[in-house]
């Protein structure tokens, strides 16, 4: 017997050895540096709701990725087309993601078969018709090129998202996929969450339009765009005033260069002005494909365009050939160094939507904090006294197991890097109320063995013997619960599901063991003629 | 011996089971009228499984809850429901209509920045749900309870027998049903967090009834002639005392989350403080009979192994 409670009481003064070193790092502030080399540094983490921060859930918008894809492929078999001298009348992609291809006669649909089957076989013909003389072709992509360009999309918007947040400085920021095209972002305690948005959501699709000034700006608001030609604005905030100007502009379509020939953009400030602006530096192939375009367009207004927004549209005074530009608008310094992070960090494959977004602030998260340990406190020290004034010395065992029950499921929280979240605590209060309940079981079995007239000794045992599987049949039950809760459940529902598995398990480790060995110990050296229950 | 709240009882609790069965089918007649309403939408859906923007702010001084519900008026956003807390000048302002694509929240605080220019605020939340995210999160949470009804009744039918497992669910359900319908007829919203309430009053209602299952396998196999009314009565009687014992001591818990807890966990308490008195009516006066009515009329003998 002394053997059995030896081991017993080493069993448990071990594993409240583990917990406590675990928890070290979230009671301790700082911790030593001779700590944080050997021992874990982990603190328990603190959901969202908590600790304050933000909770995002983009959607990737994948078909746009197709989308551009396809528009891609429309402008390669334009210049295929072009470059060969085949004649067409028309190469553009259909809003139903198709490039739609009319060509005047037969020669042309011959020469043009002939192109398709040796550059574009992987695209599928989904319609080809003959109609008064003209060839009209609808390719597509097929399934599997659909699903790999959505794929990559989401993986590079994923990348993509990470590097400017790292760029911007959160830590411990969350940034997981989830579902088919989700991205799930964290925040913890972000000071500026507006600010985050504009940084996350924004494409950041940099792209170099010409200004068309061949043809009149007055015409195409009205309505009369020029084939190949769009309409842009230009917005800028007057800084006094805080009114917003929009400045229209005519532009080529067809974009000359896009922001991933970008190795590096900073912010800069302008000496004279004291304005920030954005400097940017091309990689070699872009530095040459900008010092042609600048050569070929000479006085000519070259648009600076960011996701559809004109920021700027200088006159090219001459050839530039550094492989560097600047962008200038009327920014605020905050706003030029975001920008350039979203440059540096790149363009998004494809637009993201916010579908979700749950910000808590740092005022209510320490609020809830405060208010719910005080809670938590009031509600144990309740618990402690009515089970001391209701089960005397034996209620003071109970009080044990549950001390011991709290130190224990902080520790696994701690040392399983698992977050601590509201739906959390309210697992912890289940499964603290179930430790309660079963020193309540044993306790009130030992009364009715002892009202039998049994020993102490005989009464403890066959009480504990009678409560145990009421004990595992309840836990059991309730583990059923929290496992398939926290395997099919989401985010919230998943955090209460793993403080209710640990506490359960630990539970029946310290009522089974935990209060039984006192009783033993007790019983084995004091031959006692009551008990105190 | 210490205090004992409860002597020797002996309560005929089958015998009371028509009045218990009664008030059950009205709770529970509640309950699934929450129910559809809320699968209809008519009930009061919290926005995370609705849908739509809900902002907090903290304001430095008192404010008119009237004033704040007119400047959203005449801003375009007639249909925002505005709850006051007034423990630190605290405005709630739900929208629960989800516009795609739109930041309902910035023009919310523009608004507020405006025409409350005279008294600062600090915004506490802002959450903001798509229509779609909504709907997957109802149907995701309803899967995972239904999963874990299922593994429950499993793990009880293995355990007792199949009529067991049954009735323990029905119980489970039962207690569910009933606070989901206390919040319906108070129109206190069902969000997220009540459902992580709802769950954790199952486990305690659970908890509850097994521990009377248990008590009554093992007399029925200590008193295998006995008529299954009277070894039911005399198992509940048994375990009485533990019942009260246990839920005394949650409901304390609960209490303290209610009084101190802060706003955030309010209904949330409120919830598990009325889910603790009906688990505990539920596994005295309905699992137990629920198993009575089933097997009172057959011969075969109800399984007791451990």
């Amino acid at each position: 017997m002394w053997r059995s409670i030896q081991w017993r009481a080493g069993l448990i003064v071990f594993f409240l050895a583990l917990s406590i070193l675990f928890l070290v790092p979230t009671l301790i502030d700082p911790l030593p540096k001779w700590w944080t080399k050997v021992m874990p540094s982990e603190k328990i983490h603190l959901g969202l709701d908590l600790r304050g921060g933000m909770h995002l859930l983009l959607e990737v918008e994948v078909q746009k990725a197709v989308e551009s894809a396809m528009d891609k492929y429309a402008s390669d078999i334009k210049d295929a087309l072009t470059k060969k001298d085949i004649p067409f009348n028309q190469v553009e992609r259909t809003p139903d993601g198709k490039v739609s291809i009319l060509l005047p006669d037969s020669k042309a649909n011959d020469r043009f078969s002939q192109i398709r089957s040796d550059q574009y076989s992987n695209l599928r013909v989904a319609s080809f018709r003959e109609k008064e003389g003209k060839f009209q072709y609808l390719l597509e992509m097929n399934t599997k090129e659909v699903k790999s360009i959505e794929d990559s999309a989401i993986r590079q918007g994923l990348e993509t998202i990470r590097n400017r947040i790292d760029q911007f400085g959160v830590s411990e920021p969350v940034i997981a996929p989830q579902g088919e095209n989700q991205i799930l972002v964290q925040l913890p305690g972000i000071k500026d969450p507006q600010r985050a948005i504009e940084l996350i959501g924004r494409t950041a699709l940099l792209e170099f339009k010409l200004v068309d000034d061949e043809n009149s700006l007055e015409d195409a608001l009205k309505g009369n765009i020029p084939p190949g030609d769009e309409v842009l604005y230009q917005k800028a905030a007057d800084k006094e005033t805080g009114v917003v100007t929009r400045r229209p502009f005519l532009l080529k379509k067809r974009s000359l260069m896009t922001g991933d020939v970008l190795t590096d953009a900073r912010m800069r400030i302008k000496s004279d002005f004291n304005e920030p602006y954005v400097s940017i530096d091309f990689d070699a192939r872009g530095a040459r494909l900008f010092d042609q375009i600048t050569a070929e367009n000479v006085k000519k207004r070259l648009a600076i365009v960011l996701d559809n927004n004109v920021y700027s549209a200088p006159v090219i005074q001459e050839r530039i050939s550094g492989g560097k530009a600047q962008i200038s608008g009327s920014f605020t310094p905050e706003e030029a160094s975001d920008l350039a992070i979203v440059l540096r960090a790149g363009a998004l494959p494809a637009p993201v939507k916010i579908i979700q977004n749950v910000t808590v602030g740092p005022t209510l998260g320490q609020d809830s904090i405060d208010k719910g340990m005080r809670a938590a406190i009031i509600g144990s020290v309740l618990v402690v006294i009515f089970m001391a004034v209701y089960y005397r010395l034996s209620g003071l065992i109970a009080d044990w197991a549950l001390v011991l029950n709290i130190i224990y499921l902080m520790g696994a929280l701690a040392s399983m890097r698992a977050t601590l979240s509201l739906p959390g605590i309210a697992g912890i209060i289940l499964a603290i109320g179930m430790a309660v309940d079963s020193n309540v079981l044993m306790f009130e079995r030992i009364r009715e063995e002892l009202r039998l007239g049994k020993t102490i000794r005989a009464a403890v045992d066959a009480g504990y013997d009678k409560a145990l599987f009421t004990i595992i049949d309840s836990h059991v039950t309730t583990l059923i619960t929290a496992v398939v809760l926290f395997q099919f459940g989401t985010g919230p529902i998943k955090g209460f599901a793993v403080t209710l598995s640990l506490g359960v398990i630990i539970n029946l480790f310290s009522a089974l063991i935990g209060t039984k060995v006192i009783f033993d110990w007790i019983n084995l050296k004091k031959q006692l003629k009551t008990l105190s229950i | 011996m210490g205090i004992e709240l409860l002597g020797k009882t002996n309560i005929d609790f089958i015998g009371l089971r028509k009045y218990a069965f009664l008030l059950s089918a009205i709770l529970v007649t509640l309950g699934v009228i929450a129910l559809v309403q809320l699968i209809r939408g008519q009930a009061n859906l919290g926005i995370d499984f609705a849908g739509g923007t809900s902002v907090q702010l903290k304001f430095e001084k008192p404010f008119q809850l009237d004033k704040a519900r007119h400047a959203l008026d005449v801003n375009g956003f007639k249909d925002s429901e505005l709850q006051q807390f007034t423990e630190g000048n605290k405005l709630l302002i739900q929208i629960k209509k989800a516009v795609a694509g739109e930041r309902v929240a910035d023009k919310i605080l523009a608004i507020f920045a405006k025409e409350f220019a005279d008294n600062k605020f600090a915004v506490d939340s802002t959450t903001e749900i798509g229509p779609k995210v909504g709907k997957n999160l109802q149907h995701d949470t309803l899967i995972a309870v239904i999963l874990s009804a299922i593994g429950m009744i499993i793990y009880l039918a293995w355990r007792f027998e199949f009529s067991f497992g049954v009735a323990a669910a029905m119980a489970t359900f039962h207690d569910v049903l009933s606070v989901l319908g206390v919040f319906f007829i108070l129109g206190k919203e069902v969000n997220l967090l009540l459902v992580t309430a709802l769950l954790t009053l199952a486990g305690y209602s659970l908890t509850d009834t097994v521990v009377v299952y248990d008590r009554i396998r093992e007399n029925l196999r200590l008193r295998p002639k006995d008529l299954l009314g009277e070894v039911m009565n005399s198992s509940i009687n048994e375990v009485l005392s533990r019942t009260i014992v246990t839920s005394s001591t949650v409901f304390l818990v609960c209490l303290a989350l209610f009084f101190f807890g802060g706003e955030v966990i309010h209904d949330f308490s409120f919830a598990l403080l009325i889910g603790v008195v009906i688990g505990t009516y539920s596994s005295v006066f309905v699992a137990s009979p629920v198993v009575y009515e089933w097997r009172k009329d057959k011969k075969i003998r109800i399984r007791t192994k451990r």
